[in-house]
């Protein structure tokens, strides 16, 4: 189906369905209960899901096959975002527009940074792209200041050109980015009993470009040009002495994760018309590592996974404050109640880095291939199980 | 007029003189020794020949076209493959995506953006791998991955990933080496096999005087950088050169 073996298909599928149903399966808990604050279900948080994951995808073409440690991607992610809202500046609010310059735009910068750093392995190659991507943030905050805004960031104003559209809305305000009409922030609430599912145009077309993007990193994965990528992982001696030339698909690689970044990018100044330069600093590189290796680096589904985690963390763990810990201990004695809560609070609201490093800490240990690892051991124990149940009857004569 | 032409090679290392006007000629269809003691210069001869070290003078011509200043994978597209002491594959990838790779390398050249098509839809490319690994009696373990392999297996597909590209000179750097003596019986037969089979030119480096003996149709004994005589192995087993240069080492 669609040039994809059976299996793959069906996971395509599985991540299609998640995507469509995230409103409702990221909103499990009604509405002003205890446990709401758990909801991961509004517009904000579930197109950060969907673009990290794109990021993270492509994030894991590059180092999931070829194990080349990019630690400078989210400089092709801040520049496909600039990219973006200069065309929102420029030539109209479309959002199509937008992201198709800014995966070009991205495109073409990582080649630059790949075609220079790609001439070193290992640690040195990691080294260079940091170098790069530390060096485009300190040009985006100071000496470009003219294109990208540089402290305040780059933002949309009323004197802007835009040629093809309005500069201004008719009640004087500046306009926000639209599919034809269809404005990204636009949601339709859907009230069901105690609960409220929020169906935001943001999300969707997001989550459209992470389903092609997914799609797209199967097929890699499956080509004779993935193959390659993995043997330059496994050997390269090997592969020259094969007749390949591993520099031309290291390339090709680093430029095809570089562009999912500037998609990711394009997609966050679609959601938020606005592009700063901290997007290019070396934490949201390191994050997309994060990412990749918590869900499982060199697997389809696991950068998701990664994805998903930490944004699920960031925002939710990060929102626990003393008060809400006081609220769940109260059933305790008083003396017990501020002990515990003393104990967990390190590892809630602004701690929430505490927690993440635990957890990666956890993971890379005891499952050095990451969450999807995790899944694997527990579907095998659970087909273990199903075996050992179903061998006694299947001794049993038939009567 | 040989298929490999090497003429007046030198090769320093600082104060080491490597490699001293070597010459040497390959013929076509030939199995070729090169012998000699230990820091003889058999190695780097070796790597001057694939591309991995440049020698500061002489030439070396294959097939009539130069090879000095090109990039291993360069020299490989010419049509020479290389088996390695250690054997050299791709350990994380299956056995048969091992023999795939060099596959696509020969049909492809040394790059191709085929990143769309399918592995599953390249049939002529299955149906090459699948028939390399029948050859080497390998085919049943296709799907295992390949650091799970032993070390005789190991080496076995190396060279089956050699021979899958049809070069027209095959390079083996010890192939034996550390191998046990049944592993080495092995070895020997594998390369006695290809070499009727498939009429593939081959050089062999070697330690071991029973494989040189056994396999090789000339003989070249390497000693402190030079050549010293090249013969038939008959007249190189009795020769008081090569006597002299092994004093001590073994028995020829």
């Amino acid at each position: 189906m669609l040039g994809l073996e059976k299996k793959d298909f069906q996971l395509l599928l599985i991540v299609i369905g998640l995507t469509l149903f995230a409103p409702f399966l990221l909103n499990p808990f009604p509405e002003g209960s205890d446990l709401a604050q758990f909801n991961a279900g509004y517009p904000d948080l579930m197109q950060r899901f969907v673009i990290f994951g794109i990021f993270a995808i492509g994030f894991n073409i590059l180092f999931g096959l070829t194990g080349y440690l990019s630690f400078g991607h989210a400089a092709f992610l801040g520049a496909g975002s600039y990219g973006a809202v200069w065309m929102f500046k420029l030539l109209s609010m479309n959002v199509l527009p937008a992201i198709a310059i800014s995966v070009v735009i991205a495109g073409l910068f990582s080649l630059l940074i790949g075609y220079v750093s790609l001439r070193r392995s290992g640690i040195y190659f990691s080294i260079l792209t940091l170098a790069f991507a530390q060096m485009s943030f300190a040009l985006a905050y100071s000496v470009l200041t003219p294109i990208t805004g540089g402290e305040t960031g780059l933002q949309l104003a009323l004197s802007d050109p835009r040629i093809f559209g309005a500069a201004q809305t008719a009640t004087g305000n500046i306009p926000v980015p639209a599919l034809f009409g269809l404005e990204m922030r636009s949601s339709f609430e859907w009230n069901v009993g105690a609960w409220l599912f929020t169906f935001n145009a943001g999300y969707y077309l997001a989550a459209f470009f992470m389903i092609i993007a997914f799609y797209i990193s199967i097929r890699i994965f499956r080509s004779p040009f993935g193959m390659m990528l993995r043997a330059i992982k496994s050997n390269q001696t090997r592969m020259s002495y094969t007749g390949l030339n591993a520099r031309p698909y290291t390339l090709a690689a680093f430029v095809i994760s570089g562009m999912y970044a500037g998609l990711a990018g394009g997609l966050m100044a679609s959601m938020d018309p606005l592009a700063g330069a901290e997007r290019m600093q070396w934490t949201a590189s390191g994050e997309v590592v994060l990412m990749t290796i918590l869900g499982g680096a060199g697997t389809l589904i696991g950068p998701v996974l990664g994805a998903g985690m930490i944004k699920y963390f960031e925002n939710i763990f990060s929102k626990i404050n003393e008060t809400i810990l006081h609220g769940w201990f109260a059933f305790l004695p008083d003396g017990l109640e501020d002990v515990v809560v003393a104990m967990i609070y390190p590892f809630i609201g602004k701690g929430w880095h505490l927690t993440l490093g635990i957890m990666f800490m956890l993971v890379v240990i005891f499952l050095p291939g990451g969450l999807v690892q995790g899944g694997q051991k527990i579907g095998a124990l659970f087909s273990r199980k199903k075996a050992e149940e179903t061998k006694p009857n299947a001794t049993e004569p038939a009567e | 007029m040989g298929l490999l032409e090497v003429k007046g090679i030198n090769k320093r290392f600082g104060g080491l003189q490597a490699l001293g006007d070597v010459n040497l000629s390959i013929k076509e269809n030939t199995t070729h020794a090169i012998i000699g003691p230990n820091g003889a210069g058999k190695s780097t001869l070796l790597n001057v020949l694939v591309g991995k070290l440049i020698p500061d003078s002489g030439s070396v011509m294959f097939d009539g076209q130069s090879v000095l200043g090109r990039a291993p994978h360069e020299i490989n597209q010419m049509g020479i493959s290389r088996v390695f002491q250690t054997p050299e594959i791709f350990s994380d990838l299956s056995v048969f995506e091992n023999v795939m790779i060099p596959c696509f390398a020969k049909r492809d050249g040394a790059f191709r953006m085929h990143a769309i098509e399918s592995i599953f839809a390249e049939k002529g490319i299955q149906q090459q791998a699948e028939a390399i690994l029948d050859d080497v009696n390998m085919l049943e373990k296709r799907d295992m991955l390949a650091s799970s392999l032993s070390r005789g297996d190991k080496r076995r597909l190396e060279m089956a990933m050699c021979l899958v590209q049809d070069p027209k000179l095959l390079l083996l750097d010890e192939p034996t080496a550390g191998m046990a003596r049944a592993d080495t019986q092995n070895t020997i037969a594998l390369l006695k096999e290809i070499r009727e089979k498939r009429g593939i030119t081959m050089a062999i480096i070697e330690h071991d005087m029973n494989v040189v003996f056994s396999l090789a149709e000339r003989i070249t004994v390497l000693a402190q950088g030079t050549p010293l005589v090249e013969d038939i192995p008959d007249n190189i087993k009795g020769h008081p050169k090569v006597r002299e240069a092994y004093l001590g080492e073994a028995q020829v």
